[in-house]
């Protein structure tokens, strides 16, 4: 399941089965390209990518290399293709596919934190943005 | 094993050399140093005494590590004199009346000036150049015979060999005129032939400097005062003179080892063999005062050689089994500005030797390399005016040189010259007696993959640094040979270094990332190439950081213009140039933070910073600094931070020139100037340096006359101590030279690579830079001189052009869809009065928390 759909298919295909838990976070076009913005999804902090491309991803705001809510202000950028966002703090790199660790910079994510990021699913309709709550 | 009693007599560089080294590799702590210098100075770097003239205070000459002395199994005894040894009861007696015995000694008593016994030697105004203390003597002199005649003080030096030119470059350095009077035929004759000397003079004469060669000086005739008046010559002819300086050669001290029974030399010096012992096997003697069996017991003035025998004899102490193979007299020099080198049999004494000689009319420079009688294998050479191929050749001495050997002294370009494989026993930094083969070690087995873990590795051009093309060059050979990396490519997305991009978004006059990524990149970009090209386009073309897609390119912090703290909140500094600040905008700040509830903190460079601003509170905060006349501080960027002064002229007694207002306009003229990593200037008023200015990239030293400026300093990680550009610079040229030597940092510098580092690796080094920057000997100082022109005329302050444009003000918000709401996970206590992140145990136990509710501030 891609956890990302391109504005283009959401508005021209059927429209999706998305959760039912799924919140409105803004309009499509208040996102800036390669911008990212913070949003809070039911009480839980989420980063939000517009890329290039169209495409819209969403992942935790939550930094687990500093316990910081700084995901949403990392530049974003790819490594072998994939889609990733920099932590603006220690550096590291995270997909924003899957939200793997690419690049860990040689350090342990703080305790009680998992090296990933949480991905949203996240749907565009008829220039929405919906993430789904987790 | 109980602890051994070292007694070291004499505090100069080898003496240095065998303590640090001593202390270095005596890891079971089986000596203690006691360590005797006559002078009341530590250590200091004697070869680099002419600086001294150009502002560098007797601190600034001290070798190494003041910790050094700080070591508990090191005594430095200063201004204490060895008066006489007891090998019997193994004891030495100091001038102090005190008396210290000994294990083992070592005699590092070095050489003293010596000066022929003509009449008059000794009159006021006559002055040897040996110590600090003879060249501040000298200065003094130099200075007050200045004021008294109020005109131009007319010097002589005595003696036209390496000190005597040195001495010439110094008086002129002073203000005064300089003749040098050489009794030989020629000036420098250990180091070069009848025609290197002939070119030396000729360049020298260029320079201002009189040369009178083959001329005895007989007596030095006092003026009616009884000072030094007039120089009179064997061959019946006077010169009118303020000011002599007599450096008419070296001679060993080696008294206290005559004294006690030692065996002396010939010619003077303490006889050792090739492990730096004397007669006596408790006692070595190393540097000058010795007379090694190597050296056909002849003394040797060289810096090298004795640290050479320095490192012998620890390692002797430490049972190990080195030899002293003798000294590499290979020089290289730069006396007055001019190159003089030598190396191997630059006389060409081998037997059917061919010498292969260069004359260039146009510079004068003169260049001869020593070939075998096939002219296949190096024997020596002979540099005068361009040593620029010395570096590579040195090492190759008794190695084939591939194709013409006229290759290597024509000028550069005019014939290909050959890659040279070193061979591994080759020497490549003589300072530190670092071989090619050491180097290839460093690489291939110690993992050493860049030039900074080479040079802490092996120690290879950690003294001079005139060795650190060559050691670049050999890394590089040999990452290439182990296939790995050498690229300078910048990550995934552009094989290209920064320099090499620089030029290319210039030359294709590109203006957005996009553009530079279909037109030389590939993919999206990344957290490395994004930040660098954004920097690349704000340096070309000064347009907003935030403008176009640029916004999308800054890390956070240029981003948002503030500094991330480790919770996600920011730091704001506004700009405080030149650290000067009026009651009124004081108050101001203090008002913001007030409101705001922000940590305050004075910082390094003479600002405020303003600590725990939420991204959405950044514009109401800096709307209220700009309407008070503020601007941004750039704290964020990689650009201009602070130019850091002392009060200057205007209030502190000691002052020579008004360093504040200088400091505020350079920070006025470079602020928002975006560069690979960030810039620190300082400017201080006078010798004293209280601003602390030879730590940063550009420092400012006022003279009697002007400035001195200095590059490359940097405090942080590597501290660098910055060099000479220029001295006595007007304000005006002070600001040209600035701008040239940070245009061409900007476009040739990697990224993140500070002016200090960039500066060690430039080809050529500083020199080369002085010569693009000063004598524009690449035909681009106009277009740096344009570059800069344009960042003057479109400098913009950054924060009001945010606070003016709706659009970008959009960026600010904490959750996109509720912007009034706060961060929630933000949480602090209370220290000292101000707020401060809680720890993760804080947060846990909840007691003390401050909620960032309390401090909400709605403007």
């Amino acid at each position: 399941m891609s956890a990302t759909v391109t504005p283009a298919s959401s508005v021209a295909g059927p429209s999706l089965a998305g959760p039912s838990t799924a919140t409105v976070v803004c309009d499509y076009d208040r996102l800036t390209p390669e911008l990212g913005v913070a949003a809070l999804v039911g009480g839980e902090q989420v980063a939000l990518f517009r890329l290039a491309d169209g495409s819209v991803h969403a992942v935790q705001n939550l930094d687990p290399f500093s316990g910081a809510h700084v995901i949403s202000r990392g530049i974003t950028g790819d490594r072998a293709g994939v889609p990733t966002v920099a932590s603006p703090l220690y550096k590291q790199v995270f997909s924003l596919i899957d939200g793997a660790c690419l690049v860990t910079m040689d350090k342990e994510p703080v305790e009680g934190h998992a090296a990933h990021l949480r991905v949203f699913l996240v749907t565009v309709e008829h220039g929405k943005v919906l993430v789904a709550a987790a | 094993m109980s602890t051994q009693r070292i007694v070291v007599v004499g505090a100069g560089m080898v003496a240095h050399r065998f303590v640090t080294t001593l202390l270095e590799r005596d890891g079971a702590g089986r000596f203690e140093v006691e360590v005797y210098g006559e002078e009341d100075y530590a250590p200091y770097d004697r070869v680099a005494l002419t600086s001294y003239f150009q502002g560098t205070s007797a601190e600034g000459l001290l070798l190494g590590e003041p910790s050094l002395w700080e070591d508990p199994r090191v005594t430095l005894h200063r201004g204490v004199r060895v008066e006489s040894i007891d090998r019997e009861a193994r004891t030495v007696a100091t001038s102090d009346g005190g008396e210290a015995g000994y294990d083992h000694l070592v005699l590092a008593t070095g050489s003293y000036a010596w000066a022929p016994p003509v009449p008059g030697v000794d009159l006021p105004g006559v002055f040897m150049y040996r110590t600090v203390d003879d060249v501040a003597r000298l200065r003094e002199w130099v200075e007050t015979r200045q004021r008294f005649f109020n005109r131009p003080v007319r010097g002589a030096v005595i003696g036209g060999g390496l000190l005597g030119l040195e001495a010439a470059g110094a008086l002129q350095s002073l203000g005064a005129t300089s003749t040098v009077v050489e009794f030989a035929p020629r000036l420098m004759a250990l180091q070069v032939d009848e025609s290197g000397g002939e070119a030396l003079k000729r360049l020298i004469e260029k320079l201002g400097v009189t040369v009178r060669t083959g001329v005895a000086t007989s007596e030095v005739r006092a003026d009616r005062d009884g000072n030094a008046g007039t120089l009179v010559f064997a061959d019946g002819g006077e010169q009118l003179v303020d000011v002599v300086v007599f450096a008419t050669g070296i001679r060993p001290r080696d008294n206290l080892g005559r004294d006690a029974g030692l065996v002396i030399g010939e010619r003077g010096g303490i006889v050792v063999d090739d492990t730096s012992l004397t007669a006596d096997p408790a006692i070595s003697a190393i540097g000058e005062c010795a007379a090694a069996a190597a050296d056909g017991h002849l003394s040797v003035g060289l810096i090298a050689p004795g640290n050479t025998m320095a490192d012998v004899a620890v390692d002797r102490l430490l049972g190990g089994d080195a030899v002293y193979m003798g000294a590499d007299t290979a020089t290289k020099l730069k006396l007055l500005g001019v190159d003089v080198a030598s190396f191997g049999d630059a006389f060409a004494t081998t037997p059917g030797a061919l010498e292969v000689v260069y004359s260039d009319p146009f510079s004068g420079a003169y260049k001869k390399l020593v070939m075998t009688d096939d002219a296949s294998t190096l024997l020596g050479g002979m540099f005068v005016g361009d040593a620029s191929a010395y570096a590579t050749l040195r090492p190759m001495i008794g190695a084939t040189l591939p194709g013409d050997p006229s290759a290597w002294i024509l000028p550069e370009g005019a014939v290909e010259r050959p890659d040279l494989e070193l061979p591994d026993a080759a020497t490549v930094c003589s300072c530190n007696n670092v071989t090619a083969g050491a180097i290839r070690d460093a690489v291939n087995h110690d993992g050493c993959h860049d030039l900074g873990a080479v040079k802490s590795c092996t120690k290879a051009g950690t003294a001079c640094g005139s060795c650190l093309p060559l050691v670049k060059k050999i890394m590089g050979a040999e990452l290439e040979k182990a296939g790995l990396e050498v690229s300078n490519a910048l990550c995934e997305h552009f094989a290209m270094s920064r320099a090499q991009l620089f030029s290319a978004i210039q030359v294709a006059d590109l203006r957005t990332f996009s553009d530079v990524l279909e037109r030389f990149g590939t993919g999206r970009g990344c957290d490395i190439c994004k930040p660098t090209v954004g920097s690349i386009l704000a340096s070309l073309h000064n347009e907003h950081v935030l403008g176009g897609d640029r916004a999308a390119l800054q890390d956070t912090n240029d981003r948002v213009m503030a500094n991330m703290q480790k919770d996600g909140t920011y730091s704001v500094v506004p700009r405080i140039p030149g650290g000067e600040i009026t009651p009124a905008k004081l108050m101001v700040i203090a008002q913001v933070a007030e409101d705001f509830g922000l940590y305050t903190k004075i910082t390094g460079g003479q600002r405020i910073d303003l600590f725990g601003a939420r991204l959405e509170q950044l514009p109401q905060i800096w709307k209220r600094l700009v309407d008070a006349g503020m601007e941004s501080g750039h704290a964020y960027g990689k650009s201009l931070r602070t130019v850091k002064s002392c009060v200057g002229s205007t209030w502190c007694r000691y002052g020579v020139q008004d360093s504040a207002s200088m400091s505020i306009a350079l920070e006025l003229r470079y602020r928002g100037l975006r560069s690979p990593h960030k810039i620190k200037l300082g400017v201080s008023g006078c010798a004293r340096e209280c601003a602390e200015a030879r730590g940063k990239d550009v420092g400012l030293i006022a003279t009697e006359r002007g400035w001195n400026v200095y590059v490359g300093g940097n405090g942080g990680f590597t501290p660098a101590h910055a060099d000479l550009l220029v001295a006595d610079a007007s304000d005006e040229e002070a600001f040209r030279v600035i701008d040239r030597y940070l245009m061409l940092y900007i476009r040739t510098a990697d990224r993140l690579q500070r002016t200090a580092a960039w500066q060690a690796e430039y080809e050529g080094g500083l020199d080369e830079i002085r010569r693009v920057v000063v004598e524009d000997s690449l035909g681009i100082c106009a277009e740096l001189d344009a570059h800069m022109a344009h960042h003057l005329d479109t400098y913009e302050d950054e924060w009001k052009a945010v606070l003016d444009d709706p659009e970008r003000l959009r960026q600010f918000t904490s959750f996109v869809n509720a912007p009034d709401q706060a961060d929630p996970s933000l949480a602090y206590v209370e220290q000292r009065g101000q707020r401060r992140p809680a720890t993760p145990a804080e947060r846990e136990s909840g007691a003390v928390l401050i909620a960032p509710a309390r401090l909400e501030v709605h403007s």
